[in-house]
């Protein structure tokens, strides 16, 4: 049987810069981990992208203080979307504690 | 046996001291050789081929960077990986476009589309594109150069010959491998200049259209600006007898390394160094110097992998404190501008650059980047002596405005229960104004910045040959004001330090510590020169 599911979230850009390079670069990373077609959009723009996808993750140029919505097709999905939250709610991990 | 070729001189300007002789390694970049475009099938596994070669080297690269420049490449390594970027590239030579016109006009456009982002931080990403885009090209057109065709580390000196170099391709250059460096163009002192003095990598610079041949045997004679071609004996004797010279009072200076520096009358004089890129101290034993004395964070902000946000800007500072083991470091705060443009955050367009928005005046006018660098010191300062130096101060309210600032960044680090502390706050002396006005500076420390104090005491560029008589270190004007300013610190109980490239000429040193300066800032590889000259002091 095949195990498909679909899973959405979203999450507040806190990094002081935006999505640039780096975090863009650990985003499309992160979700090239996943089976499932993750695609994602930024706060008031209709187009959905590629999540792993950096020219199309940069290009969004989404920045400090907007919204960026996930949405997961595939077997993995929930666990996509949840991997995917957590590391823009962890503002890409650049503010750990020292 | 081939014909023996004469002697040739070539004329440039020394931009980091040294004589080495060896062979020249030739790096310029070849023209373009015509390859023939072939069948769209051809041009496609053409373009496979430059791609996963560019993909090697980066990756390549990117392991020997060193910690605080990790991830520098994985934007170009993900974007060359990303099937969005090639995918175009390949419909256009499929419809018959040779591989390099269809790679070139693709990523064209999305350099323009970067250009035009209203965001400096990613306007800034479209240098990134624009490498990426030259190292394929070169690699579909035969342009560059054999990227592992260093010479082997033998006994034999090499000289490295290119046209110009960026600062990131000096520090991907081994070292090790060439005894220095021949550049065609480039300027004795921009950036690279300065990399190759503190790690005293001999360079000569401006040496035009020197046709120059590749494996030929050659001195590098970076004391007087010069590239010997095919030197004859006679030259080479010479050569030989200077740079047996220089070993011989090397040693003896390195005697001095590991003592503290001390006038041959007793007074003990600070010796710091200056820090450019972060891995310099890798090579340096803190017990042979007094901490740091300057520190250029202007380097951080040339990575590709973006400017530093805090925790970057964090990890270099404490990195710094460790290794200072408990001496004091300074860290200048951003000083861009002028001879030292940022995409994205310095102004464009400036009819006068040095006279514009640089230095403090530009991190004032941009608090969301200054911010983020007033937040990481406050955090570093919780871990050690840390001095926080401005550049281009002129007037008081600068200070005030900065110390305001640090004060905000630290509550709130406060609030957060972060660890932070309030650090020493100094200033640059270098505009002529805060130097007669010295007293009126609420400060805790003066470092003289001596390159830019005579450029405009003397109202004289410091690149400029044609008024380089007037660019004097020594005009009683500029001796005036350091005096002024050392005097005031010793009247006051402040320190006064003097991090410009006076303090490492021995033209210069006798007479600042004559007019009392007891604390110097040099490059790396002056320290024992340095502590030598002072030795023989007073």
């Amino acid at each position: 049987m095949n195990v498909e599911s679909a899973a959405e979230g979203s999450a507040l850009i806190t990094h002081g810069i935006g999505l640039h390079a780096r975090p863009s670069v650990k985003l499309t990373k992160l979700a090239k981990t996943f089976t499932s077609a993750i695609h994602l959009r930024g706060e008031g723009v209709v187009d959905w992208v590629d999540a792993k996808s950096i020219v199309r993750v940069m290009g969004l140029k989404l920045r400090e203080g907007s919204t960026v919505h996930f949405r997961a097709h595939g077997p993995d999905a929930p666990a996509a979307i949840d991997a995917l939250v957590g590391l823009v709610k962890r503002d890409f991990d650049e503010h750990s504690a020292a | 046996m081939s014909i023996q070729r004469p002697e040739r001189i070539f004329t440039g300007t020394a931009a980091s001291p040294g004589i080495v002789a060896g062979r020249l390694r030739l790096h310029a970049r070849r023209r373009a050789s015509q390859i023939a475009a072939g069948s769209p099938v051809e041009e496609a596994l053409r373009l496979d081929r430059a791609l996963s070669a560019a993909a090697a080297r980066l990756d390549q690269l990117n392991r020997t960077v060193d910690e605080a420049a990790r991830g520098i490449l994985e934007f170009q390594i993900a974007l060359i990986e990303d099937d969005e970027l090639v995918e175009p590239v390949r419909r256009a030579i499929a419809s018959g476009a040779p591989a390099p016109q269809a790679w070139r006009e693709s990523l064209d456009g999305q350099v323009a589309d970067y250009e035009a982002a209203p965001d400096a931080n990613f306007r800034a990403r479209s240098a990134d594109l624009a490498d990426l885009r030259d190292r394929v090209l070169d690699l579909l057109t035969g342009a560059r150069e054999a990227e592992n065709d260093a010479p082997p580390n033998g006994e034999e000196a090499n000289i490295y010959v290119g046209e110009d170099l960026s600062p990131s391709r000096f520090l991907e250059i081994d070292w090790g491998r060439y005894g220095g460096g021949a550049l065609l163009s480039g300027s004795a002192n921009g950036h690279v200049a300065i990399l190759a003095r503190a790690r005293g990598v001999p360079l000569v610079v401006g040496l035009g259209s020197a046709e120059l041949m590749g494996g030929a045997d050659a001195i590098l004679d970076a004391e007087e600006g010069r590239l010997i071609q095919d030197p004859v004996r006679l030259t080479r004797d010479i050569f030989d007898r200077r740079m047996t010279t220089r070993r011989v009072t090397a040693a003896a200076e390195a005697e001095f390394l590991p003592l503290p520096a001390v006038t041959r009358g007793g007074t003990r004089i600070a010796v710091a160094i200056n820090v450019d890129e972060p891995s310099i101290v890798d090579n340096i034993d803190p017990a042979h110097c007094d901490g740091i004395g300057l520190t250029r964070t202007e380097f951080m902000f040339y990575s590709p992998a973006g400017w530093p946000d805090e925790q970057k800007q964090y990890d270099i500072y404490a990195r710094l404190i460790a290794w200072a083991k408990g001496r004091p470091v300074t860290i200048r705060t951003l000083d861009a501008g002028g001879d030292k443009p940022i995409s994205g955050l310095t102004p464009e367009g400036e009819t006068n650059p040095f006279l514009g928005l640089r230095g403090i005046r530009l991190s004032l006018a941009r608090p969301e980047v200054f911010r983020v660098q007033l937040t990481a010191l406050a955090r570093a300062a919780f871990l050690g002596p840390l001095k926080v130096m401005l550049p281009m101060v002129t007037v008081p309210r600068e200070i005030e405005e900065t110390r305001r600032l640090l004060r905000a960044a630290i509550e709130e680090l406060e609030r957060a229960g972060k660890p932070a502390a309030m650090p020493s706050l100094g200033m640059m002396v270098e505009v002529p104004a805060a130097a007669l006005n010295v007293a009126l500076f609420e400060v805790e420390f003066f470092s003289i910045g001596s390159n830019d104090l005579v450029q405009y005491v003397t109202a004289t560029s410091r690149d400029c040959a044609a008024v380089g008589a007037l660019h004097n270190p020594l005009d009683p004007a500029v001796l005036e004001l350091i005096g002024r300013v050392v005097a005031h610190g010793a009247a006051t109980g402040r320190e006064v330090g003097l991090c410009g490239d006076m303090a490492s000429d021995s033209r210069y040193l006798p007479v600042l510590l004559g007019l009392g300066l007891r604390s110097i800032s040099v490059a790396p590889a002056r320290l024992a020169k340095v502590k030598a000259e002072i030795a023989r002091h007073g």
